[in-house]
């Protein structure tokens, strides 16, 4: 894995582009001294204000896919989202994203109202979303080349991601000639390349092999950790959530709502060291036990009432 | 079915022969041939060139055998050809017979040939000669210089000693012998099994015919401007189809209203095949440029519009998702994600749309045309001019198998990462 940090030059770059506190290194740093100003909450960060979704089925039933889902999220919170199939998980990120209008409630960042997709809002999904026809260099400057930015401004920034991911040989490479753990590594840096103010993964180390996903998971963490983004991590790894949640949503189905939420000190654990090392923590067995058997008990509970609704 | 069984004989013979001298000669050692499951196993399955050889020689051996080609050794018996004989028998109404011989002559059709001197021999029947072009039969009307004929109630009852009535006949050594319902003989010498030139010409006729044609021209235009017309309707009706039909496909796979509009007409209009169009075009526009365009524009426009809309559904939508994330507005996704991902697609309609205007054109020129690859052949088949049909069809052959492997080339330059995704 790369040790390269990012340079001072680019965090100013972005904190220029957005001018709001709690950027960059300072935020987390500031965070863990616990002296983040409350005050601000209203204005900065990302609100998720009463969502419901409901989604009507052409049988004329309908599906209540989220209901009443309220949260705030910190600049440069680490948030992953667990929850069993069907708790809406993918919906609320799909809202998040602005793919999906919610029908109640709304998503608030920094001060405005989301109601579609936009840059600020980055977006890393599981796999398939990397543009085959360009190149690996192509993908990552994907986004500032849409705003019109000139090659020679955004090509140091686009060489450096591509250090830090660990793909500086692999520019000129075609996607379609890189392993699947590459490839997410192109994703990541594409999205970073485009300095949005939040990160949205949808489970994106769910298709890479399990030694493959454990260093993607030091590399999201270093990421976050370097460059202060606000991150929302769904994943259906109990460990992964422990790992890279600061901040750990339970969701419940059916209706889709938060069941529990944790924050964990496992993400600032792993920044500096082996995540092996953190998995070993005592606490860290205690949580994922925990969460493991809550999980079971809501898939057993989704289970039972589909039984009886087949033997009804 | 001769023919039918010398082509297996030789697909099963060469299988077992190369099928052995293979396993002696060429031991190959790679991935594939390392795979002992290779039946069900699709891409196992490579195939032989050694087969593909022999296909194309039997097929050739074949034709020249059949043809009694000069390229070719061996041939199936020909036609009979030179003289031969038969004699008849004679039954006065008296009840008297006398035997009478016919020398007959079988000369190869089109060329000059001589009548045998006989002599007419004894008896009220005399001895007659008649010349026969191979492949054809002759009436004999053998009493002519008879004493007694058949006017007199004189009747033949045996051909080279078999009795025969009237409307029988008799298969001799000489050919077949008919007597017809009125009483006088046809004659038929053996065909052999060799087909005739105006049926199937051997192949060097058609290949001295090809060079021919693209030194004198046919039908006031040199061979060259027959295939050119044919190849500059196609790409021209197929260009006008692409330009239109892609962007009403991707408007019809991005916009609720385009779908609607067009769907029913696009839905309507994919099945009738371009041929039914024929003659309304002709019509409409007449026989001339202007009708054979709009009818390949007609026949591209449809597969061009679907392959398009196709194209745009077939881009998986994270990818659009991750296009608006990084900041892209709905034309730049339609630019840098929506086209470069619909391009295999495009590609693969503008191999059907070449193939299928490739054959529209030269029906439409069967139809009317005054010049093209298809007017060639239809104009050329009126004067059962075979050769010249057997030409153009292996050049109209040859073009559009030229046509695909020209898209496949540009496809594997210009998408490289077609099935990648």
């Amino acid at each position: 894995m790369p040790t390269t940090s990012i340079p001072a030059r680019w965090l100013q770059r972005r904190s220029k582009a957005a001018p709001h506190q709690g950027r960059g290194l300072a935020a987390p740093l500031a965070r863990k001294n616990g002296a983040n100003p409350e005050q601000g909450q209203t204005m900065t960060g990302l609100s998720i204000e009463n969502i419901s979704m409901r989604f009507d089925l052409p049988n004329g039933g309908a599906v209540q896919a989220l209901k009443d889902v309220s949260l705030h999220l910190k600049p440069g919170e680490l948030l992953s989202v667990l929850g069993p199939s069907g708790c809406g998980k993918t919906t609320l990120l799909n809202i998040l994203a602005g793919f999906l209008a919610p029908t109640a409630g709304q998503i608030m960042l920094n001060g405005h109202r989301v109601t579609g997709p936009d840059a600020e809002r980055g977006m890393v999904f599981q796999q398939g979303a990397l543009f085959e026809w360009m190149n690996v260099r192509d993908n990552v400057s994907f986004g500032p080349r849409m705003k019109g930015v000139s090659a020679a401004d955004y090509m140091p920034n686009v060489e450096h991601l591509l250090d830090v991911v660990g793909l500086k040989d692999f520019k000129d490479k075609a996607i379609y000639e890189l392993s699947g753990g590459m490839q997410q590594r192109v994703a990541l840096a594409r999205c970073l390349a485009n300095d949005p103010d939040v990160i949205l993964m949808d489970e994106p180390l769910g298709a890479l092999d399990a030694l493959t996903r454990e260093k993607m998971q030091g590399l999201v963490l270093k990421l976050w950790k370097e460059t202060g983004k606000t991150i929302i991590l769904i994943t259906h790894s109990v460990e992964e959530a422990l790992l890279l949640g600061e901040r750990l949503l339970v969701m419940a189905p059916r209706p889709g709502r938060i069941h529990k939420e944790y924050r964990l000190p496992f993400a600032d654990m792993g920044v500096g060291q082996d995540l092996r090392t953190v998995k070993k923590h005592p606490d860290f067995a205690e949580k994922r036990e925990e969460i493991l058997s809550m999980i079971w008990d809501m898939e057993e509970e989704i289970m039972g009432r589909a039984e009886t609704g087949a033997g009804a | 079915m001769i023919p039918l069984a010398i082509y297996v004989t030789i697909f099963v013979v060469a299988f077992v022969v190369v099928r052995f001298a293979a396993t002696r000669l060429s031991a190959r050692h790679d991935y594939t041939s390392l795979k002992t499951v290779t039946f069900g196993d699709e891409s196992a399955v490579r195939p032989d060139r050694w087969a593909s050889v022999i296909s194309l020689l039997t097929i050739f051996l074949l034709w020249g055998a059949f043809t009694g080609s000069k390229l070719v050794p061996v041939h199936v018996p020909g036609p009979f050809l030179g003289d031969t004989e038969f004699t008849y028998t004679l039954q006065a109404p008296d009840g008297s017979t006398d035997d009478a011989t016919i020398f007959v002559r079988v000369f190869p059709i089109g060329q000059d040939v001589e009548t045998r001197a006989v002599d007419p021999g004894p008896g009220f029947a005399k001895n007659d000669t008649i010349t026969v072009g191979a492949w054809r039969s002759q009436l004999i009307l053998f009493d002519k210089n008879d004493e007694i004929t058949r006017s007199d109630g004189a009747q033949v009852i045996a051909i080279d000693g078999i009795p025969v009535t009237m409307g029988g006949e008799v298969q001799t050594t000489a050919g077949r012998v008919v007597v017809t319902p009125k009483g006088s003989l046809n004659y038929e010498p053996p065909k052999g099994m060799q087909m005739e030139p105006i049926w199937l010409p051997p192949p060097e006729d058609v290949a001295g015919r090809v060079l021919e044609i693209a030194r004198e021209g046919y039908q006031n235009f040199t061979l060259w401007e027959h295939l050119g017309w044919s190849l500059y309707r196609v790409v021209l009706g197929f260009l006008l189809g692409a330009l239109v039909g892609i962007p009403l496909g991707y408007a019809m796979g991005l916009s609720n209203w385009f779908r609607g509009w067009f769907d029913p007409i696009v839905e309507f209009m994919r099945p009738v095949p371009p041929l039914a169009l024929i003659p309304l075009v002709i019509i409409w526009a007449g026989i001339g440029e202007s009708g054979k365009i709009i009818l390949l524009f007609l026949a591209a426009l449809w597969i061009m519009a679907i392959a398009a809309r196709s194209g745009v559904s077939g881009v998986r939508i994270s990818k659009v998702h991750a296009a608006f994330s990084l900041g892209a507005s709905k034309w730049q996704v339609l630019r840098h994600v929506i086209i470069p991902n619909s391009l295999p697609e495009i590609f693969t309609g503008a191999r059907v749309a070449m193939g299928v205007c490739w054959g529209t054109v030269v029906a439409a020129e069967l139809v009317a045309a005054e010049k093209g690859a298809g007017m060639m052949i239809m104009v050329a088949a009126k004067f059962q001019l075979t050769d010249i049909v057997i030409m153009g069809i292996i050049l109209i052959g040859i073009i559009g198998y030229g046509i695909d492997i020209l898209f496949r080339i540009a496809e594997r330059w210009l998408v490289p990462w077609k099935g990648k995704g």
